[in-house]
């Protein structure tokens, strides 16, 4: 019989250094909105998104810089997601956009880990909530980095230029972004929002390791494993 | 037995349920159930939420039972307690309740059975999973502006033990609008059941303490209007009591 926790342990739980919440945006690099087309007026879309599209990544995926990466058996391939990530610094609540840094602790490099789909009509539980799937690296205190809406984005697969990419392209700006998601959703100290993929994220294999450099912000580091089972 | 979390002379404290409605306080005090402010009685970590779970459901929305479990998350944002008030915005047509069992995970769970799966519970509380309709568009829907804002998912007011809810798949919910009847139905009715959820999940994810699944809602959505009393009650587990507020 399997010991299950008492009351206590779940109202006051512990959670360690890892955030409460991490929340990303999709199609916030404006290459992919132009990649869908007209795409985004046909079913199931039928018109295109006008809230910011988010998605959340469970406390199951967290992961640290340099953890090795467990890929299941039935994912070939893991899509590597370089995400700028904002870290809150205190309760956002409805925030307006030209106040919006003031609520940032700082960056954080994550890589959003899924397993590719084309399709974005229903949230992607599969795909993208495999246990280890969202490693966190260090933050970078806000004062360090100049500014978010302009950073160069690179990734590396087993030391190989794979992508390079700019915050310049965000759809949303990080202003924009935290005043759009905190008008209906409150983000505390020590959450995350990711801040986009940017188009054409490069793709890797069990054996394989990868390497996230953002500009100011830092880098992070994870190599795949195969599962063991 | 049945716990809450709650604040009372400015501090949070553990009660559980006394006579009367009544609560005793973890320092041995009785007090009143309007003699506190009511916290969701867990902090959830993960929480998965279950559309279109029930049959009658599905048919209501005119959409076909799914063939495996339609999940997705809510944020920690959206939590309320019992007695608490939910924020309708003021340009919305349509905004309804879900009255939902809630499952709290009380150890971690991977690759876990159906028949064992009851081993991994640690109890259960009551959910009313608002949802704003004008707000749903077709990119990961029901995308979270309908399904994790703030003040939209009061949980609660009682933790109650596993196993002081003999039949999870057996019992009646429903809701009341301002005392009238407005949603009634049977956990026996879900879609995929208790068991089958925690086995889907924990197939492609490891559950830990303090995961929440909302396990959806039968058929009897209605709108509901700045100053209604909504009352969602899932027999045997609690009787959870939130009004509507303008934005």
């Amino acid at each position: 019989m399997t010991a299950v926790v008492d009351y206590a342990a779940l109202a006051n739980p512990q959670r360690g250094n890892f955030p409460r919440t991490v929340v990303g945006l999709l199609l916030n690099y404006r290459q992919t909105l132009e990649a869908l087309g007209d795409a985004v007026n046909h079913p199931p879309y039928k018109a295109p998104p006008k809230a910011p599209v988010l998605y959340i990544k469970p406390a199951n995926t967290y992961a640290r810089d340099g953890d090795a990466i467990t890929v299941p058996d039935d994912i070939s391939e893991v899509v590597i997601g370089a995400c700028l990530a904002v870290e809150f610094a205190r309760s956002a609540t409805r925030v307006r956009e030209e106040d919006a840094l003031d609520y940032v602790a700082g960056y954080r490099v994550v890589a959003d880990l899924y397993a590719s789909h084309d399709v974005f009509y229903r949230p992607p539980v599969k795909h993208k909530c495999r246990d280890a799937f969202c490693p966190i690296g260090a933050l970078q205190p806000a004062a360090r980095v100049h500014n978010p809406d302009d950073l160069a984005i690179r990734v590396l697969v087993d030391d190989q230029e794979r992508q390079t990419a700019t915050t310049r392209d965000l759809v949303r700006s990080a202003r924009r972004a935290i005043a759009d998601i905190t008008e209906f959703m409150t983000l505390s100290a020590g959450d995350l929002l990711l801040l986009g993929i940017p188009e054409g994220a490069p793709r890797a294999r069990p054996g394989q390791h990868y390497r996230i450099e953002i500009d100011q912000v830092g880098s992070l580091s994870n190599k795949l494993v195969r599962s063991q089972a | 037995m049945k716990h809450a979390r709650v604040i009372y002379e400015d501090k949070t404290q553990l009660a559980t349920a006394a006579d009367d409605g009544r609560l005793r306080l973890s320092d041995g005090r009785i007090v009143g159930e309007a003699d506190v402010v009511w916290l969701p009685p867990i902090e959830p970590r993960t929480t998965f939420t279950l559309a279109i779970n029930y049959a009658d459901h599905a048919k209501e929305l005119a959409f076909k039972a799914p063939e495996e479990p339609l999940g997705f998350f809510k944020a920690a944002n959206t939590f309320i307690g019992h007695r608490g008030q939910t924020v309708r915005p003021a340009d919305v047509t349509f905004m309804h309740y879900e009255c939902e069992l809630a499952v709290v995970i009380g150890a971690t769970a991977r690759n876990v059975r159906e028949e064992d799966a009851y081993d991994y519970v640690a109890g259960y509380t009551v959910a009313n999973d608002y949802a704003i309709r004008d707000y749903l568009e077709n990119w990961y829907r029901p995308n979270l502006r309908v399904k994790s804002r703030d003040t939209c998912t009061p949980l609660g007011p009682w933790f109650v033990d596993r196993d002081d809810v003999p039949d999870p798949m057996n019992l009646e919910l429903r809701t009341y609008v301002n005392g009238k009847l407005t949603q009634s139905g049977n956990t026996r009715d879900m879609v995929f059941g208790v068991p089958r959820l925690i086995a889907y999940f924990s197939s492609f994810m490891t559950l830990q303490p303090g995961d929440l699944i909302l396990t959806g809602t039968p058929d009897g959505i209605v709108d509901t209007q700045p100053g209604d009393e909504v009352v969602t009650e899932i027999e045997g587990v609690g009787r959870l009591v939130n009004t509507i507020v303008a934005g």
